[in-house]
């Protein structure tokens, strides 16, 4: 059932650490990694524009919450992966649909964690602010999307991790290079060391660029608003 | 030309409940605030002197009569009326100085004077050392004299104050008193000053406005004839507060009886218990 993690079964046999580093030097897991994360990040900085813009919009126009808000949460209700075979009809099996689905996942958590975000600044600092003259953009700027900062980082976090998963099942339904079609290589020749060693690259990137980027960002900024007084 | 800084005349302002009857939040309010007059809005709770701040703030909207500022309507909030609110309003991702310098940037006064003038201001109100602190360092008292010197650095003709002390404790409020009045003698600031606490009132204002409720409107005024700088146990002011309290219990028993039905009676102080121990809301 299991590969050998480090001592293998028959002298000269496979071991999931063997096919990790030989994967690593020989560039094929690196290459693949490289792949899945350019587009990762071409996705969830299109994303993040998009969700702003509309979440902006849902905020300050009622029509467009009563509209565009609606059909956001019905939209999001769809796991990601099941775009993907649309996608494909509509963008082939190359990386126009994996970069796709990663900014329609994406898109929709930030547009609903945005909008949510500026609909709570508290009325307190809006009125203090326009008490003292400020009104339309310098208050939205100066005010409302700063006093939403720490809830933007939350959402983008976790629009971060719906953009990782929807990446690797793009790729491991389109084929289309990457980490998720090495996976499916690996699934089909059948080398469950291939997997592991993948499996474990893309649990070390998540959680790392979790814990050490975003977990940061957070602890920086709750610390300065004074929310949180640790470390 | 009327000769007055704010003045108010026949405001009335009335919000609408569900079903209900709306409720008249000022009643035929007509007052007029001379330049540099510190007015003090006294009353209990539902009086409206939270509302009528407000409306002079141009926060909310008379439902009709007329508000004049410099004998002009107004249009809406203004950097000429600047509020306090009671609960400071810092901005939490600023420090105490930029917080300062934010009227003074929203005005274009360059960043190098905006700077100067906050440092300044942040020197009056005895808070210079903690420039470069965040909000959520500072105590209630010193939160409340940065939301002041965040008022006053830009120079408004009318500083609003909605209870700005209610939430500090005694001895940080006798502090704050002085403060405040030295500030108002050196800039000559016409103040709007709304609070439920008698002493307050008297002490720093000019005129006390008492506010009545249900209706809410105006029910006296009270000019303050005491030298200044005052001194809460001066003859003077204590007379006063008991006219004041005995016209104010009037308000508060109207308050009481429609809160808890002929259960209280606020001159014998206990609750009344009938012989067949019907308290008056027949249970």
């Amino acid at each position: 059932m299991w590969p050998p993690l480090i001592i293998p079964n028959d002298p000269g046999g496979v071991t999931v650490i063997k096919t990790l580093v030989n994967g690593l030097i020989s560039g094929q897991l690196l290459e693949a990694t490289g792949s899945s994360l350019i587009r990762l990040f071409i996705g969830f900085v299109v994303a993040v524009i998009i969700g702003l813009v509309l979440g902006f919009l849902i905020y300050k126009y009622k029509i467009i919450d009563d509209t565009l808000g609606f059909f956001v949460t019905s939209l999001q209700a769809i796991p990601n992966i099941v775009w993907m075979p649309l996608a494909i009809l509509w963008f082939g099996l190359g990386v126009g649909s994996v970069i796709f689905i990663v900014i329609l996942g994406a898109a929709l958590s930030i547009t609903i964690t945005s909008s949510t975000a500026f609909k709570s600044v508290p009325p307190l600092l809006i009125r203090v602010a326009s008490t003292m003259g400020s009104s339309g953009f310098h208050l939205f700027r100066t005010v409302i999307f700063k006093s939403t900062i720490p809830q933007q980082i939350a959402g983008l976090r976790l629009a971060w991790a719906l953009a990782w998963r929807a990446v690797l099942a793009g790729e491991l339904l389109g084929g289309s290079g990457g980490l998720g079609t090495l996976l499916d290589l690996g699934r089909s020749i059948q080398a469950m060391d291939l997997i592991f060693s993948i499996m474990i690259i893309i649990g070390v990137i998540g959680s790392f660029i979790d814990n050490f980027i975003f977990v940061r960002i957070e602890r920086y900024v709750l610390r300065k608003w004074g929310i949180q007084t640790t470390h | 030309m009327t000769e007055g800084h704010i003045i108010l005349k026949n405001v009335h302002k009335e919000f609408q409940r569900k079903d209900n009857d709306p409720t008249i939040a000022l009643d035929d309010v007509s007052l007029t605030i001379k330049k540099g007059e510190f007015i003090s809005l006294l009353g209990p709770s539902g009086c409206g002197k939270s509302t009528l701040l407000n409306i002079v703030a141009g926060l909310e909207k008379e439902s009709s009569g007329s508000l004049l500022v410099n004998n002009k309507p107004i249009k809406g909030p203004g950097n000429d009326r600047i509020v306090v609110f009671q609960e400071s309003g810092l901005f939490p991702w600023m420090s105490v100085l930029d917080n300062v310098m934010y009227g003074l940037l929203l005005k274009k006064v360059p960043k190098e004077e905006a700077k100067v003038r906050a440092m300044d201001w942040l020197q009056k109100v005895h808070l210079g050392k903690f420039a470069q602190s965040m909000p959520h360092e500072l105590s209630g008292g010193m939160k409340q004299r940065v939301a002041i010197a965040r008022a006053l650095v830009t120079d408004p003709e009318i500083l609003l104050m909605d209870e700005p002390f209610a939430a500090l404790d005694e001895q940080t409020r006798m502090v704050l008193h002085k403060e405040l009045e030295k500030l108002w003698r050196e800039t000559g600031k016409t103040i709007i000053f709304v609070t439920h606490n008698i002493r307050e009132a008297v002490v720093l204002s000019d005129r006390i406005v008492l506010m009545k409720t249900r209706p809410g409107g105006i029910k006296n005024i009270f000019p303050v004839q005491a030298a200044r700088p005052r001194k809460s146990s001066d003859s003077i002011l204590i007379h006063l507060e008991n006219r004041i309290l005995t016209e104010l219990e009037q308000e508060m028993e109207k308050v009481l009886k429609e809160e808890l039905g002929s259960d209280y009676a606020l001159k014998t102080d206990h609750l009344r218990v009938d012989p067949n121990n019907n308290m008056g809301s027949d249970i």
